[in-house]
């Protein structure tokens, strides 16, 4: 487990088979699609809004196309990625659903991570404390996030549940890029970042 | 397609003393150079042009390795000047200075830059005011309709002459950017990297409407004499400087007039009559007069002729993803959000091709304020992006 990139982006490194074609949605500064070209050969784009930060994937030698993801993905074509990723954003896009079903459309696979708003340090604050969360992977408070769509495990499963969305792994994590046995078996109390890798249930089952 | 130095910005930049002195970053004096080529041309209109010759500057050095070339294409109304200046009473330097020299974009410290003048155009190379072998007069109306893939062509004869197989970098913005484009499609493995500014994959109706309306105001001309205005040493000035004036439009935004001239008039006052009364009026005549100076009708025809048949699509029946196929050239595309010429939709074209076919494509989509002139506008953000893949280009290939 590559120890020097973001946790989440530790595990995706795992998930996503070498050589494969990959559209990473939001990439930031190219972090991950840095690493996993050099690393496991892995092709495809970025897509970010931030000038400064796609400027900054351009510099790692990062395919980077500024783009509004909040305005779908029409200009690709069906399934002409193997893996579609979106790393903490699903919480921060106009509609989510949609994105999701984008994300699929565009990807044979989805892999997604957000914080967890059901995590139990999330839950005290906003129950005893009555305060919006504040923690390492919710850094911003409620003023200033960009977080307009917090959700929790139970929520996003739910949701998948409902529209024929499969889940092909799921994984827990924290900050500190641990994954106890703990936070796997109650995922949506114990677990502060969520990952999942996903596929059309009719995909899945065929 | 943008003139020199039409910017506020960039006309701050002339300077009133010893400006080839002054700047540290300039390429300082260069001399253009002509390159001969006494082997006939083929043109893809059919014609062939039994000789031409190629006017062309270089900046830097070509190294060992010869990996370190970049060509420039020019647009509409560019020439072969693109830095430094050729005496040390010129007031403006070549019409890309800002990105081209030591510490600039395209860094001449470490890549060997070329520019040349466009076959057909009227900076030097071979073009409709060249005398025409066969009957000693000028070409005139007679100078074959030249393409972007002629010129393609011809720029990879030039780069040949000068020892260059593959040029690290093609660039250039607007139709500039359409010859780095079709230079991609037509020769991957000459070039490693396609920088495409402010361009399309082809022309709009619209585009070609503008156009037309330039050539008409040139035809109509009653100086024109049908092209042979050598002949009767006149010049069509009139409809030249209307199709200037014309194309001067579709390079600045709304806003970007707005902001510079308004409603504002000369006076002060309205006058009741058809003299120039409002700044934009004044400011379209002067650069369609000083345009006229320098610049010849026949030429303005070609390159607009040159601009409506760009459709690379073409060959492979529209689909511009398979014209992308087996592409190795790595591409920069950029646009400008006010370019309502080339707008970024245009670009996105390119891109969305480009991805569909699997080849490698930075791209962004900078906020400008000029509109299509931003291209050649010293924009920090801009030449940033620039800096920034040029230091790619510099990991990869040098």
């Amino acid at each position: 487990m590559p120890i020097g990139l973001r946790p989440d982006l530790a595990i995706i490194s795992t998930w996503v088979r070498p050589g494969s074609r990959v559209l990473d949605l939001g990439c930031g500064d190219g972090t991950l699609l840095a690493y996993l070209s050099e690393q496991t050969g892995v092709r495809g784009y970025g897509l970010e809004i931030d000038p400064h930060q796609a400027l900054l994937a351009m510099s790692k030698g990062v395919d980077v196309i500024q783009a509004d993801i909040d305005e779908g993905l029409g200009g690709f074509a069906d399934d002409s990625f193997d893996y579609v990723i979106m790393t903490r954003a699903l919480q921060a896009v106009y509609h989510p659903l949609k994105l999701l079903f984008e994300m699929l459309r565009v990807g044979r696979q989805g892999i997604v991570t957000f914080p967890n708003y059901g995590y139990w340090r999330c839950r005290i604050q906003f129950v005893a404390k009555g305060r919006m969360p504040v923690s390492p992977a919710l850094p911003q408070p409620w003023h200033a996030t960009a977080n307009i769509h917090p959700c929790t495990v139970a929520d996003f499963e739910d949701l998948c549940s409902a529209h024929g969305v499969a889940i092909l792994e799921r994984r827990m994590v924290d900050e500190r890029h641990r994954q106890g046995w703990w936070m796997q078996w109650w995922p949506n109390v114990l677990g502060e970042i969520a990952l999942y890798r996903l596929q059309w249930r009719t995909a899945a089952g065929t | 397609m943008a003139a020199r130095l039409s910017c506020p910005v960039a006309s701050k930049q002339r300077m009133s003393a010893s400006p080839v002195a002054a700047q540290e970053s300039s390429v300082g004096l260069v001399v253009p150079q002509t390159l001969v080529v006494d082997e006939p041309l083929a043109l893809q209109c059919g014609k062939v042009l039994p000789a031409y010759q190629l006017s062309y500057e270089t900046y830097g050095t070509l190294n060992a390795a010869r990996s370190n070339a970049v060509l420039i294409c020019h647009a509409l109304s560019g020439d072969h000047h693109a830095a430094g200046y050729h005496n040390t009473a010129d007031k403006r330097p070549g019409w890309w200075d800002n990105c081209i020299g030591p510490g600039k974009p395209f860094d001449t410290n470490r890549f060997f830059v070329v520019c040349m003048n466009n076959l057909g155009g009227c900076g030097g190379s071979t073009g409709p005011a060249a005398i025409n072998p066969q009957t000693g007069k000028p070409y005139g109306p007679d100078f074959p309709i030249v393409t972007v893939r002629d010129w393609v062509t011809t720029q990879q004869r030039l780069g040949l002459a000068l020892g260059i197989e593959r040029f690290a970098v093609v660039a250039g913005g607007s139709l500039g950017g359409m010859q780095a484009l079709d230079w991609a499609i037509s020769q991957s493995e000459h070039i490693a990297h396609a920088i495409v500014i402010a361009a399309a994959p082809k022309l709009s109706a619209q585009n070609i409407a503008f156009n037309e309306v330039a050539r008409q105001a040139i035809l109509a001309d009653p100086d024109f004499h049908g092209g042979r205005y050598a002949e009767h040493l006149t010049k069509p000035r009139r409809g030249l400087m209307l199709a200037r004036m014309l194309g001067h439009i579709t390079y600045l935004s709304e806003a970007a007039m707005r902001s510079r001239f308004g409603r504002e008039l000369r006076e002060g006052r309205i006058g009741f009559g058809f003299d120039v009364e409002f700044q934009v009026e004044s400011y379209l005549r002067h650069q369609g007069q000083s345009f006229v100076d320098r610049f010849d009708a026949n030429t303005y025809l070609l390159m607009t002729k040159a601009l409506d048949y760009f459709d690379p699509a073409a060959a492979f029946d529209g689909d511009l993803s398979r014209a992308f196929s087996g592409v190795t050239t790595r591409f920069l595309v950029l646009s400008f959000q006010r370019d309502w010429r080339f707008p970024p939709e245009r670009s996105w074209e390119i891109v969305k091709a480009l991805t569909d076919a699997d080849c490698r494509v930075c791209a962004m989509e900078l906020p400008g304020d000029l509109g299509h002139d931003d291209f050649l506008k010293a924009d920090p953000a801009y030449h940033g992006v620039l800096q920034a893949y040029m230091e790619r280009v510099a990991r990869i290939c040098l």
